[in-house]
């Protein structure tokens, strides 16, 4: 074998843009490489591992890990179904036999012609529009076989709420607008803040109260503190957009329907903190968003609102946009880090912890799209204006994603305290066809199941906690009683068994074994003994796997058989 | 912390006082606790992947592994809690589902320390991998293979900087794999071995010690090394 | 899984870093190698030749009995094959050897005898040649092949340090904060040492600054490489010491109290300005200004070097330009600064500690002063020859002109690692008498009259001296194959025998029943090794030395107050260009050196399934190059000198400059040395084989 690489000339352009950054461009590298060839050819990897430096098993190591990226050529147009609950509910399974049959391929197989290959992947944030596909570059909402090969109009979700502070200009303002944007009240947050030391702005953020609407709940201005505390250079803004958890698909909306918002809470935590670099990552399947973002990033340059000297101060910040390649778990925050420093996406061991140890070793924030939709809306109205949403408990408007068997999908903005019963009756016009509530995933594949039972708590952080529940993202799929709830299982099963990173013992074997019992159920083969080896797989991953999605992979599963021990029957075989 | 900059605390009931940055394994082995271990291996950086060393520290959500969690203050550590029992026990199981270990007999010795059943898992999707003979020195059968990483490790960063391996695949399906699969003669690999000396199972495996586990005599092996160097030569 | 009947701890064969092995045997038979993780000076790590490379001690044509030339008195001698001898019985082998060597010696004197003793040889092996060499013939002539690899280390830093031996220890290079290498090509030639020193770099964000003109795998760690033109090294480095006086970046502190030379040394290279050096050696002198200026701020820096500075005409030159730099920075004497020479052979140290050279005494001890020679004579009860004897290349020369009759080889193959073999050869064939011991019979054993089969380094017991001066124990893992031999006990018997025919009286004692007893004699001798004895060994794993008495504790590094030579010595310096250039009609500079498979003259490697992976002589040739001469990848081609032709398989790579081909010296089929030149450094005697001119072409098909 020779390792002399040959050059395709858009790539070396490309590379030879990246200058001496190194291997902190392989994931931007490997997609252009993919984009070229529909693969990424051996003789394209030796070129990258040469001008960024980076190792060749690594560069094989990161095409192997991440699902949009191959070492094998594939088609031109990769036909994506989403086969995660809220799709899988909509037929999307049936949808991808249909579409086999008529290309006459299998699954993961090119059509002869090398124009197509279909593949089903995990939640692409069009549960509102299920069945969601991902038609090359083109997303398709309520999938059809003709669809399917005459893609076009992008979904859009609704947003829902009686008043909408944080979502107030999507769908109102042309969203690449900077003019608009601004008579809508933007860029008066980063203006007041500008005004203000960076240490009252962290004291408003603090007193707005404001959480993480990632998942973890966490107080974004104690975050920003004590990452404001590090006396150590550079440091470094992320915003996560790597929204994959099934069922959530508020932060694509926020982003395509009112970029400049995102950006502009971006803004203030950079300026707050002390940085001078962000980095915003989207999942590689958001291909609108990553549009709508390089159009806008493009914009409030030009218009000066991002670069040196920020509305004639001393506060200079640039973002930088990065793709996600497909993988669930790089919406783990240090498994983003590692994704953006251009390997595979393995999470890290916490402590130490992004304040103090993130991207590139250094002191990082990292925020979520709608934390920092927050962020803006605080600095735009004030602290007092912005605790009149929501609760004492929960300050601030909340999104909920709503999805499943509900009348009325989408997006709900919440600005005060609801339950989930009113959720989903009030507002989401309760269950087609007057069907029952079998179950609720409140916080999607990582949560857990909501028992008709318990529909009547509220919707705020910490009450939920109180009963065991999280609220995750602000997921919320709903199962009517038709639903085939071992199918839901299955389902969630294999979803975890694809996304586990495999570094982890309990989750790389957990989340398979876990798989294969829930197979086994969903054919009613379940054997004796497997609820109890379910649990001791499940506990065993919550207690001792490495990061979150390995800890809440069996959440659901568990909940599960706590609320229905009757869709887990041991019908008294043993193994053959 | 004490003043004399040293940490005090409990493992299963016993105080003891250690430096600071020392890990739960190590102060645990001070008064005689072990841990067991599968992926940490003190010529490398520990990763804390195989959570066998996990114990139960008071107040914690989850499971510390003690490889690498650092002591603290006042910590009050358990190494044999119920809780801790089942999670080394139940991943024992789930690995012997996936991986052979027949010929790992340190980890042969952990199930029968904890009572694992190595049919637990029946109808367990296998790692099965072909046998790799493609170098003079070692073959590679990654049915073997544990995923501790540590042959990934001594290659790359922790000794030999040659970066020949690398973590390949993704979650139950990973593996170990060079570049795009390359034969290890064709990759940056020195043969150095130092892979083969920590690899904890037998996936990596001196190709001598190999040929005789297969019942060949010395003699024999090297008449069939001579055989593989006519046929290299041959084929260029 | 095979059980190991036992695992037997030793000390690795090939090169100067002393890695520990744990050798695994069953049925007499070595099947594996492992290394354990908990000593020094390799923690578990091991290089291939280490892990894989130690097989060639069951390869079948391991010599197995005493061996007697069928021929003996056909003049010039002819090189011949096993099929020239016959076996002969360890009885009438020694007493052959012995008669002749007393003849020559009765005859023509001691000094008519030229010796190789050997730095694959234990310490006590060599301890007992020399003393077989001086104390029963008479003579100093007495050498081995530190002179072919290291002689020009030794000769720069005795003048300017007085202490040749490399002055850190291997343990500290995983905490280097800046380093330089320099003519090392570490990951090939010292694969665990350069392991360590990457640790630095890849863990502690250490500065690496490489000097080589070879894209060795360093420059990929490297924050700084100056890429010179082969043999222009002096250039580079006075350039970097003019940056660093110019820049006041000395240590003025250190060079006032330990340094002395500094005003005439600074104005020697006030005019070698990096454009200067830019000119001679190609390396852009911001590259040069930018080196200097990094070596001269760290607060710590330390030098390693390999044969890149020492194999040259200038050798000495080089090493005392680098030994400059250290002293001018205050860079010794500390932990992760010094002047590291790294070590070639497994036990080049401790042979040269043991006595191995021509001048002096195990410890260094010379033989020309009255009171030292007079302690020996005092310990062995016999009369020394005061007159320092001749180095290797010497003896070629005195045997060409007569006054040398016969050669003891031990261990040593000359006739591959000696410069322009064509001219060693005619040597050779003039011979009286050849004595030769070894494991293999190599191309220097043709020649012999006499070859005594030896046992292997797993066959015995002794030491071996790393390359931070640390003396670990070797111990027997499997019996010799047939008759052969530890090398000690032989030397014993001939030495005996050859007392006896001499008819001398008093025998300077050669009844030892264990190699501990022949190191304790040494140890009583040499106050360095006075503390150290094979218990203590067994019981530390190692000791280095200096450790005077049983309670110190050993010395990880050297020169921590003073200088064997009392100040050290800042030396003016002048480049020369190399003794042959490039012309029309050898338009190339040839350079030589190791590749990581194989070892020296292949003798042991070849033997090794590490044959497997690097079967064919190879040229390192640019791409540039390959295509002007139209030469394509895995041809074979004629690589031409003036001296000689060998024909060589092509390897296409960036790694050797355009214009520079670079020729393993392993391959007898295409020995490397058949083009050298023997053109050698005035102070040190050693050869340079890192340049020479040659022409390549095609190979006629």
């Amino acid at each position: 074998m020779t390792l002399e690489p040959s050059s395709s000339t858009e790539l070396t352009q490309f590379l030879s843009e990246c200058g001496d950054r190194g291997r902190e461009m392989l994931l931007p590298a490997l997609l252009k490489a993919q984009k070229i060839h529909d693969f990424v050819p051996r003789e394209a990897a030796l070129e990258i591992s040469q001008a960024l430096q980076t190792p060749l098993s690594d560069i094989f190591g990161v095409i192997d890990f991440y699902s949009m990226l191959s070492a094998k050529p594939t088609a031109e147009t990769v036909i994506r179904i989403c086969t995660t609950p809220s799709c899988a509910s909509q037929g999307s399974e049936e949808l991808v036999t249909q579409i086999c049959q008529h290309l006459g391929v299998d699954i993961g197989e090119a059509t002869l012609d090398g124009k197509y290959i279909v593949e089903e992947v995990e939640c692409l944030g069009l549960c509102d529009h299920a069945p969601g596909a991902l038609v090359g570059k083109e997303m398709l909402g309520e999938a059809t076989l003709e669809t399917i090969f005459s893609p076009g109009g992008h979904p859009v979700s609704e947003i829902y709420g009686e008043e909408r502070p944080l979502t107030s200009r999507i769908g109102k303002i042309n969203p690449l607008s900077v003019r608009e944007y601004q008579e809508a009240g933007g860029f008066n947050g980063i203006k007041r803040a500008l005004e203000m030391s960076p240490e009252d702005v962290i004291q408003m953020i603090k007193d707005s109260g404001l959480t993480g609407r990632g998942g973890a709940g966490f107080p974004t201005g104690l975050k920003w503190e004590s990452c404001a505390e590090v006396d150590r250079f550079p440091k470094y803004l992320v915003c996560n957009e790597d929204e994959s958890e099934p069922g959530t698909f508020k932060d694509r909306a926020l982003i395509e329907g009112d970029p400049f918002t995102i950006l502009e809470g971006m803004m203030i935590a950079a300026y707050a903190v002390g940085i001078d670099k962000g980095y915003l990552y989207i999942r590689g399947e958001y291909t609108k968003s990553h549009e709508q973002l390089t159009k806008a990033l493009q914009t409030a340059e030009e218009e000066g609102f991002l670069g040196d000297q920020i509305l004639g101060s001393d506060f200079s910040f640039s973002v930088e946009l990065r793709s996600g390649a497909g993988a669930y778990i790089c919406g783990e925050e240090t498994a983003l880090f590692e994704s953006i420093e251009g390997k595979r996406g393995f999470p890290r061991i916490k402590p130490p912890y992004p304040t103090a140890h993130g991207l590139f070793n250094q002191p990082t924030v990292i925020n979520n799209v709608e934390t920092l939709a927050n962020v803006s809306l605080i600095m735009q109205i004030g602290t007092e204006a912005y605790r009149n949403y929501g609760c004492d408990r929960a300050p601030g408007p909340r999104l909920f994603s709503l999805s499943g068997n509900v009348s009325k999908p989408g997006i709900y903005e919440v600005t005060e305290e609801i339950t989930l019963r009113d959720l989903i009756y009030d507002r989401a016009g309760g269950i087609p066809g007057d069907k029952k509530i079998k179950a609720v995933l409140l916080g999607g594949a990582a949560g857990k199941f909501v028992h008709p039972d318990q529909l009547d708590i509220s919707l705020t952080v910490e009450d939920v906690r109180k009963v065991g529940l999280s609220l995750g993202s602000g997921a919320v799929v709903v199962f009517d009683q038709d639903v085939n709830m071992k199918f839901v299982l299955h389902g969630l099963g294999h979803f975890f068994a694809h996304e586990s990173c495999g570094k982890c013992y309990p989750c790389q074997l957990g989340t398979q074994r876990q798989a294969e019992i829930l197979d086994r159920n969903l054919h009613g083969r379940l054997l004796t003994g497997d609820v109890q080896r379910l649990q001791d797989v499940g506990w065993t991953m919550t207690d001792a796997s490495l990061c979150g999605l390995g800890q809440t992979a069996s959440l659901a599963v568990l909940s599960a058989v706590e609320h229905w021990p009757e869709i887990f029957n041991e019908n008294g075989d043993s193994y053959e | 912390m004490s003043e004399n900059g040293k940490v005090s605390l409990t493992i299963d009931g016993k105080v003891v006082e250690v430096e600071r940055g020392t890990t739960i394994m190590e102060a645990a082995k001070r008064v005689d606790v072990s841990t067991p271990i599968i992926c940490y291996h003190p010529a490398t950086t520990s990763k804390g992947l195989c959570r066998q060393c996990v114990v139960e520290v008071e107040e914690w959500r989850t499971l510390a592994p003690a490889c690498i969690t650092e002591v603290t203050e006042d910590m009050v550590v358990t190494t044999d809690s119920e809780r801790v029992i089942r999670a080394r026990k139940t991943m024992l199981e789930m690995l012997n589902a996936s991986v052979d270990l027949s010929q790992s007999p340190e980890i042969q010795e952990q199930m029968e320390d904890y009572s694992a059943d190595p049919d637990r898992f029946p109808g367990a999707k296998k790692r099965d991998h072909d046998l790799l003979d493609d170098n003079p020195f070692y073959v590679r059968d990654y049915s073997q293979c544990v995923l501790c990483w540590r042959c990934v490790q001594v290659c790359g960063d922790d000794v030999q900087k040659d970066y020949a391996l690398a973590v390949g695949g993704r979650g139950h399906d990973s593996t170990i794999a060079t570049f795009y699969d390359a034969p290890m003669p064709d990759t940056t690999c020195v043969f150095c071995g130092n892979c083969v000396g920590v690899c904890p199972t037998n996936a990596l495996q001196d190709k001598t010690e190999f040929l005789l586990d297969k019942g060949l005599q010395f003699h024999e092996i090297r008449a069939r090394r001579r055989e593989e160097r006519r046929k290299k030569s041959r084929e260029e | 899984m095979v059980d190991a009947q036992r695992s037997v701890r030793t000390t690795c064969p090939y090169c100067g870093v002393g890695c520990q092995l744990d050798l695994q045997v069953q049925e007499e038979h070595i099947y594996g190698v492992k290394a354990p993780f908990n000593v020094a000076p390799n923690y578990g790590r091991l290089c291939s030749k280490g892990r894989y490379g130690v097989d060639f001690v069951h390869h079948p044509s391991r010599l197995i009995y005493p061996l007697i030339r069928k021929d003996l008195e056909t003049r010039p001698r002819k090189p011949v094959g096993l099929e020239g001898f016959r076996r002969a019985s360890w009885e009438e082998a020694l007493d052959l050897a012995a008669e002749r060597l007393a003849e020559i010696v009765r005859k023509h004197g001691g000094d008519a005898v030229g010796t190789f003793c050997s730095a694959k040889a234990t310490n006590e092996d060599n301890y007992l040649f020399q003393k077989f060499v001086r104390g029963v013939l008479g003579t100093n002539n007495v050498d081995h092949c530190a002179r072919l690899c290291h002689a020009a280390s030794v000769a720069g830093l005795q003048i300017a340090i007085g202490s040749s031996a490399m002055s850190n220890s291997i343990a500290e290079m995983k905490d280097l904060d800046t380093f330089m290498v320099v003519g090392s090509n570490t990951t090939e030639a010292h694969p665990v040492i350069s392991t360590f020193m990457l640790d630095a770099v890849v863990k502690k964000g250490a500065k690496l600054i490489v000097v080589d003109p070879r894209g060795i795998q360093m420059t990929e760690f490297a924050t700084h490489w100056l890429r010179q033109t082969p043999g222009t090294d002096v250039a580079v480095f006075q350039a970097m010491a003019q940056v660093i006086i110019e820049e006041e970046l000395y240590d003025q502190e250190f060079i006032t109290n330990r340094v002395e030379g500094f005003e005439e040394y600074a104005e020697s290279v006030a005019g070698f300005t990096p454009e200067k050096a830019e000119e001679i050696s190609g390396v852009p002198a911001e590259q040069i200004r930018e080196a200097a200026i990094l070596f001269g701020k760290a607060n710590r820096a330390a030098i390693y070097w390999g044969m890149g500075i020492s194999q040259s005409v200038h050798g000495t030159d080089n090493t005392l330009s680098i030994a400059n730099l250290a002293l001018l920075t205050g860079n010794l004497g500390k932990p992760g600064t010094g002047l590291n020479p790294l070590r070639g052979q497994n036990n080049v140290q401790g042979c040269s500690d043991s006595g191995g050279l021509p001048a002096v005494f195990p410890g260094y001890q010379s033989v020309a002063d009255p009171d030292i020679r007079g302690k020996f004579e005092d310990y062995w009860g016999v009369k020394l020859n005061p007159e320092p004897g001749l180095t290797t290349m010497e003896m070629v020369d005195a045997a060409e002109n007569g006054f040398i009759k016969a050669y003891y080889v031990m261990g040593e193959n000359p006739m591959m690692s000696e410069p322009d073999l064509r001219h060693a050869r005619h040597v050779m064939e003039q011979m009286d008498f050849v004595l030769y011991q070894d494991i293999f019979l190599n191309e220097t054993g043709e020649y012999a009259d006499v070859i005594l089969p030896a046992g292997s380094f797993a066959e015995k017991r002794g030491t071996f001296t790393n390359s931070d001066r640390r003396v670990q124990l070797v111990r027997p893992a499997i019996p010799s194959p047939g008759e052969a031999r530890a090398d000690w006990a032989i030397i014993q018997d001939l030495a005996s025998r050859v007392e006896e025919k001499l008819g001398r009286e008093h025998s300077v004692g050669f009844a030892y029943e264990t190699p501990a007893q022949i190191w304790d004699e040494m140890a009583d001798l040499t106050p360095p090794f006075q503390g150290i004895d094979h218990d203590r060994i067994e019981r530390e794993s190692g000791v280095q030395w200096p450790s005077p008495t049983k309670d110190h504790p050993g010395t990880p590094y050297l020169f921590q107050d003073s200088f064997p030579s009392g100040k050290g010595k800042l030396t003016p310096l002048e480049y020369s260009p190399s003794a042959e250039l490039p012309d029309e009609e050898y338009p190339f500079i040839l350079s030589t050196g190791r590749v990581l498979y194989h070892w020296h003259g292949g003798t042991m490697t070849r033997r090794s399934k590490l044959d497997d992976i690097y079967p064919d002589p190879l040229v390192e040739i640019h791409p540039q190059d390959a295509e002007n001469l139209k030469i394509e990848a895995g041809e074979w081609i004629k690589v031409r000198s003036r001296r000689g032709e060998i024909t060589v398989k092509t390897l296409i790579t960036q790694r050797s400059p355009a214009g520079t081909v670079f020729i393993p010296f392993h391959f007898v089929e295409a020995a490397a040395n058949e083009l050298t030149l023997d053109a050698r450094d005035p102070r040190a005697k050693i050869p340079d084989y890192k340049v020479c001119a040659v022409a390549v072409e095609k190979a006629q098909p």
